[in-house]
């Protein structure tokens, strides 16, 4: 029988207890919670008030040092397509045209002094397939690659995820492509005007290796 | 019978009145506290509760239709009317339709007898006490179709819970409002109004009055808990165990329907509490030396606000009470039900007859 009073006083002062801190919450929603970061001291301290944070208008800024959406610093590529080869979900599209030799001072430099060789036409990084798992970054040679902080860049369409980072116009583009035909077909004929004029013949090419008999094949 | 003839000039006047033949006035008086719970409900109740449990979990609730969110609930009933009504086909179509309609039309009848203020009551009945308590076990009907008719092991089970809980917690219930009637000398809903309506305000009403008033008070206020399933008796619904219980398959309007039952229900036990032991529509405010603050808060417009607040104070205690405690067990809920709330509902009948017959 005491038990039974004494659960019945036990149940009566825990509900107290609970209702009373609900009620001090109830009344604390008044007060917005601090926004001391986990690294103040007096981070537990801030408990009162309320915690809601209004997204799209209020934001919590995202560190300096923060790796979200990748960013190419296309000055600085030399189209190396190193990053490209690591992706692990073949989120960026690297498409290139060798630079020909008149136009090298107009590629330019990179930042770090290294001679560009490359236009890159299309630079695309598909953000919505990136993972940003940073390969492609540790991978750059020149570190033009690089996760910035920008976090929220939801779209209403999935091609707008599409980010284009290349230095040139489809037009452009072209037209480099034709330069280098050129120089090409140029270097084809003075290579043949120099074996024509007497030298050496350049060494052809060792024959391909022929396809494997079909013997082979019915070992497997 | 209507005990205060005098008090009821108003609503007997807008009784009276007619168009044309048509008793337009009888459908107004009828209609005041239908359109009053409707509004309440639809817009403010679902809105209060959000916005308290908000607050209690450091939250902000809703914010974005309207300033502070008021029209939030206003979007919610358009989205709910606009929902597809579907009746699954493995269901027993006519329980499946007749089961919110049950409920949400026993929610509202309750409504007919509780006095506004001292000029608007629906019915005066003079076994109005015994008709809302009564007039309630109807709504367990409409759980039980409404479950059995889903042909959902969720709903099923939640209906039986629900059940089951109801008809036990009706025994507390009814015996700690048998302690308001012997207090008041009737069941009349009106005339527990006038009796505990007087100069001094809070004095006069039965829970300072009697010192075992409390008693029966408390009981009534834990079992209208359990009788209208909100937590911590919300094992009906029980979001955790069961989906949603009872209600499981329903969507769009027939779920807006169990939706306003609760929320209607929840005001009508809250209205019976402050009727029987807190004077309903009179004024807790005493008259103070030649301060007569009881005689200027007294009236048709006045009482309606004394009976909406004292309402809306215990619909709040209810949320409080929800967004506090943790639900109960099956087998806690029945105990507390037989073996704490019974025993002491009727200790306090015993104590209760034993201080009005002599005191």
């Amino acid at each position: 029988m005491s038990e039974y009073f004494s659960n019945i006083k036990t149940s009566t002062t825990t509900i107290a207890t609970g209702l009373a801190i609900t009620l001090r919450h109830f009344f604390n929603a008044v007060k917005r919670k601090g926004d001391a970061g986990i690294d103040d001291a007096d981070f537990f301290k801030q408990v009162d008030g309320l915690c809601t944070l209004q997204y799209p208008r209020e934001v919590i800024p995202t560190p300096v040092n923060a790796r979200y959406r990748l960013y190419n610093n296309i000055d600085d590529c030399i189209g190396c397509n190193q990053c490209d080869r690591a992706c692990p979900v073949e989120c960026i599209t690297i498409e290139t045209i060798k630079v020909t030799a008149d136009d090298l001072a107009v590629c330019g430099k990179t930042s770090g002094g290294q001679q560009k060789r490359m236009w890159v036409p299309v630079f695309d990084i598909d953000v919505a397939k990136c993972m940003t798992c940073g390969i492609c970054v540790s991978v750059c040679p020149t570190d033009c690659l690089v996760h910035s902080p920008v976090a929220d860049f939801s779209e209403f369409d999935v091609k707008n995820m599409v980010y284009h980072f290349g230095n040139l116009s489809k037009i452009e583009a072209e037209a480099k492509k034709k330069k280098l035909e050129l120089e090409k077909v140029a270097k084809a004929k003075a290579a043949e005007a120099a074996a024509a004029s007497g030298a050496a013949p350049a060494p052809k090419p060792a024959p391909k290796p022929a396809p494997k008999p079909a013997g082979s094949e019915a070992g497997e | 019978m209507s005990s205060s003839p005098s008090l009821n000039t108003w609503s007997d006047a807008l009784s009276g009145f007619t168009l044309g033949g048509f008793p337009l006035g009888l459908v107004i008086v009828a209609a005041i506290p239908l359109v009053f719970i409707a509004l309440y409900a639809l817009t403010y109740g679902v809105y209060g509760e959000r916005k308290i449990s908000a607050f209690m979990q450091d939250r902000l609730g809703p914010m974005e239709v309207g300033p502070w969110g008021i029209l939030q609930t206003l979007a919610d009933i358009l989205k709910l009317l606009q929902k597809e009504d579907i009746v699954p086909t493995v269901a027993d179509k006519f329980l499946f339709v007749i089961g919110p309609l049950i409920m949400f039309v026993g929610s509202f009848l309750a409504f007919a007898v509780l006095p506004f203020s001292p000029a608007f009551i629906g019915a005066d009945l003079n076994v109005g006490l015994f008709y809302a308590v009564g007039i309630v076990s109807l709504e367990v009907v409409g759980i039980l179709a409404s479950g059995w008719g889903s042909n959902n092991k969720w709903a099923l089970y939640g209906a039986i819970r629900s059940v089951a809980q109801i008809v036990s917690y009706e025994i507390p219930a009814s015996i700690a409002l048998l302690c308001g009637a012997m207090m008041a000398g009737s069941l009349s809903m009106q005339h527990f109004n006038v009796v505990q309506s007087g100069p001094y305000g809070f004095l006069h009403f039965f829970l300072f009055k009697n010192p075992i008033a409390w008693l029966p008070f408390i009981i009534y206020f834990i079992s209208s808990l359990a009788e209208t399933n909100r937590a911590p008796f919300d094992i009906p619904e029980a979001e955790s165990e069961l989906v949603a219980g009872f209600f499981t398959e329903y969507s769009g309007m027939k779920f807006a329907m169990f939706f306003l039952a609760e929320y209607g229900s929840m005001f009508m036990v809250s209205a019976v509490l402050s009727i029987v032991f807190l004077g309903g529509w009179a004024s807790p405010l005493p008259n103070i030396g030649g301060l007569a603050l009881n005689d200027m808060t007294n009236g048709p417009v006045w009482g309606a606000f004394w009976i909406i607040t004292k309402g809306f104070f215990f619909i709040f205690v209810q949320m409080w009470l929800r967004w506090t405690l943790p639900r109960l067990r099956v087998d806690q809920l029945m105990y507390l039900c037989w073996k704490v709330l019974t025993p002491f509902a009727f200790i306090a009948f015993v104590l209760t007859a034993i201080w009005e017959i002599y005191m």
